[in-house]
C-alpha cells in the first residue's frame, strides 16, 4: 500500500504540493488527471524518492520514502516508473537495457537476467527486438521496453507519468493495450495520463489534480462521469 | 648541407635498436593515456562539481596543463618535484608529465560530453535502484566515450609525440633517446631523425586507424 499523507514540496519559492493525501491499495489502479504544471510528474518522484519533501510522509507498505535512513536503491526496486521520455539507454541492446537493473541491482547471473529480460519484452510484445539497439525502434516499442525494463525488476508497484504522451497518435494504443494488460493482471499502478477514457475504462479510481492538491478523487466512472467540482467539469472539457 | 654525404648504412643497422625504442614510446603514451583518462573523468566531475575545493583543484590542473609548454610540464615532473625531495627517474618523470597534460586536456572533452549526457539519463537508472556510482559507471560513462573517442584517438596521438620530451630529462631507452644517442656518436643526424620521423609517423597512422576500427566495433549503435 503507498500511503501519502499531507505531501509538501517546493522547488524554490515555488510551492508545487500543497497537501497531497492519497492511498493506493494492492491491486489498485489509480489515474491522475489535471492540467500541466499541476504536480503530478512532482508527486510520482516524490513516491519513490527521487525528488525530496518538505512536508508530509510517504509511505510505501509502512516504509517511510523520505526518513533519513531509508535505502532508496533498495525501495526503487519495488516501485516501477516509466517517463514521458521513455529515456531507452542508447549504448544497451534492447535485450541489454532490460537485463542491466537485474544484474546489476539484483545481482542475477547473465543467464537469469537475460531469461528474465527476454520474459518481460516478449509479454510487452518486443520478443523479435531483443538484439537490436533503440534507435532502431519506433516511440511506442521504445516506451514498451522501457515499460519491460521496469516490469524485469519485478516490482510491487508501477507508476506511469503520461506515457503515451510523446507518442504519435498511431503508436498509442499499443502502449496503452500494454498498460490494459498489466491492469488486468492485477498490478498495483498509478497512471498519471491526459487520456480520459482509457483512464475511465482501467483505472479503479481517478484523482483530479489542481493547483499543488487532489482537487477531486472517487470511482473512475463518478469522476469522470459525473464530476462534482467547477473545476473538474472545465478540465474535462477542455480534454474531451 | 652540400658536402654532406648521405650513409644509410648505419642508419639500417640501427633500426632494430630504434624499433625497441619505439615500442618504450608506444608504451608511455599508452600508459599516460589511461593514467590521463581515469584522472581526466575525476576532474570532468570536479569541473562540473557545486564543492568549490573540487571545482578549484580540477580547475587549477585543467588550466596549468592546457596553458603552459608540454616541455616545461616534464620538466618540473623532473627538476621541479625533484627540487622537493621527489625523485622520480627520467620514464617516470616523462610519464607522469605527459599524463598530467593529457588529463588537463581530457577533462575538457570530457566535461563537454557529460555535458551532452540528458539528466533523464541517469533518472532513469537511478529509479531501477542503481547507486549514483552505478548509474554513472554504468549508463552516463559508456555514452561519454562514445561522444569524446575522436578527441581521445588525438590525445593518444599528441601523447606519442610528447614522449619524444623524454630526451630532455635524460631518457635514452625511447625513440628520441636512442635516435638521439646514435646521432651523437656517429653524427649521422639527418639518416637517424628521418627513420624516427617515418617511425613516428607510422605509429601515429597505425593509432588513427586501430581507432577507427576500434569505433565501429565498439559503437554499433
Ligand atoms: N526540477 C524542477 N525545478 C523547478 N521547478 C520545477 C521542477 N520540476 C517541476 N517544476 C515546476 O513544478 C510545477 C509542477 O511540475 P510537474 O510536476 O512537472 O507538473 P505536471 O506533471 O502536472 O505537468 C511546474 O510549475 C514546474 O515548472
Ligand atoms: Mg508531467
Amino acid at each position: 500500500m503507498i500511503e501519502i499523507e499531507n505531501v509538501r514540496k517546493s522547488f524554490g519559492p515555488l510551492e508545487v504540493l500543497k497537501g497531497v493525501s492519497l492511498a493506493v491499495q494492492k491491486g489498485e489502479v489509480l489515474s491522475i488527471i489535471g492540467g500541466s504544471g499541476s504536480g503530478k510528474s512532482t508527486l510520482l518522484m516524490c513516491i519513490n524518492g527521487l525528488e525530496p519533501i518538505q512536508g508530509g510522509r510517504i509511505l510505501v507498505d509502512g516504509t517511510d520514502v523520505h526518513a533519513p535512513g531509508t535505502d532508496l536503491n533498495r525501495l526503487r526496486r519495488r516501485i516501477g516508473i516509466v517517463f514521458q521520455q521513455w529515456n531507452a539507454f542508447p549504448h544497451l541492446t534492447v535485450l541489454e537495457n532490460v537485463m542491466l537493473a537485474p544484474r546489476k541491482v539484483l545481482g542475477k547471473g547473465r543467464r537469469e537476467a537475460e531469461e528474465i529480460a527476454a520474459k518481460n519484452l516478449r509479454h510487452v510484445g518486443l520478443g523479435e527486438k531483443l538484439s537490436v539497439y533503440p534507435s532502431k525502434l519506433s516511440g511506442g516499442q521504445q516506451q514498451r521496453m522501457a515499460i519491460a525494463r521496469a516490469l524485469a525488476m519485478s516490482p510491487d508497484y508501477m507508476l506511469f507519468d503520461e506515457v503515451t504522451s510523446a507518442l504519435d497518435p498511431q503508436l498509442v494504443g499499443e502502449v496503452l493495450d500494454t498498460l490494459r494488460m498489466l491492469s488486468d493482471e492485477g498490478m498495483t499502478m498509478i497512471l498519471v495520463t491526459h487520456e480520459i477514457r482509457f483512464a475511465r475504462d482501467v483505472s479503479d479510481r481517478v484523482a483530479f489534480f489542481h493547483k499543488g492538491v487532489i482537487h477531486e478523487i472517487g470511482p473512475a466512472r463518478e469522476v469522470i462521469g459525473n464530476p462534482q467540482m467547477p473545476e473538474t467539469i472545465d478540465f474535462l472539457k477542455s480534454v474531451l | 648541407m652540400f658536402n654532406y654525404t648521405f650513409h644509410w648504412r648505419p642508419a639500417f643497422n640501427a633500426l632494430p635498436r630504434m624499433f625497441e625504442g619505439a615500442l618504450v614510446s608506444l608504451q608511455i603514451a599508452v600508459l599516460s593515456l589511461v593514467i590521463g583518462t581515469a584522472i581526466a573523468v575525476v576532474l570532468a566531475l570536479g569541473r562540473r562539481s557545486d564543492n568549490r575545493l573540487f571545482y578549484g583543484f580540477a580547475t587549477g590542473w585543467v588550466e596549468l596543463a592546457r596553458n603552459t609548454p608540454a616541455l616545461f610540464q616534464v620538466y618540473m615532473t623532473y627538476f621541479g618535484l625533484g627540487s622537493l625531495g621527489i625523485h622520480l627517474d627520467s620514464y617516470a618523470s616523462l610519464l607522469v608529465g605527459i599524463s598530467f597534460n593529457n588529463a588537463g586536456y581530457l577533462a575538457e572533452s570530457f566535461r563537454g560530453g557529460l555535458n551532452a549526457i540528458p539528466e533523464t539519463q541517469t533518472r532513469a537508472a537511478r529509479s531501477l535502484g542503481m547507486g549514483a556510482t552505478q548509474a554513472f559507471r554504468l549508463v552516463v560513462l559508456p555514452q561519454m566515450f562514445r561522444i569524446v573517442f575522436y578527441p581521445l584517438t588525438n590525445q593518444m596521438v599528441w601523447a606519442l609525440l610528447m614522449t619524444s620530451l623524454g630526451v630532455t630529462v635524460g631518457l635514452n631507452t625511447d625513440l628520441t633517446g636512442v635516435t638521439q644517442e646514435l646521432n651523437v656518436r656517429t653524427f649521422r643526424t639527418f639518416e637517424y631523425f628521418l627513420f624516427a620521423a617515418v617511425i613516428y609517423y607510422l605509429m601515429a597512422k597505425f593509432i588513427t586507424l586501430s581507432a577507427r576500427l576500434l569505433a565501429w566495433r565498439l559503437f554499433r549503435y
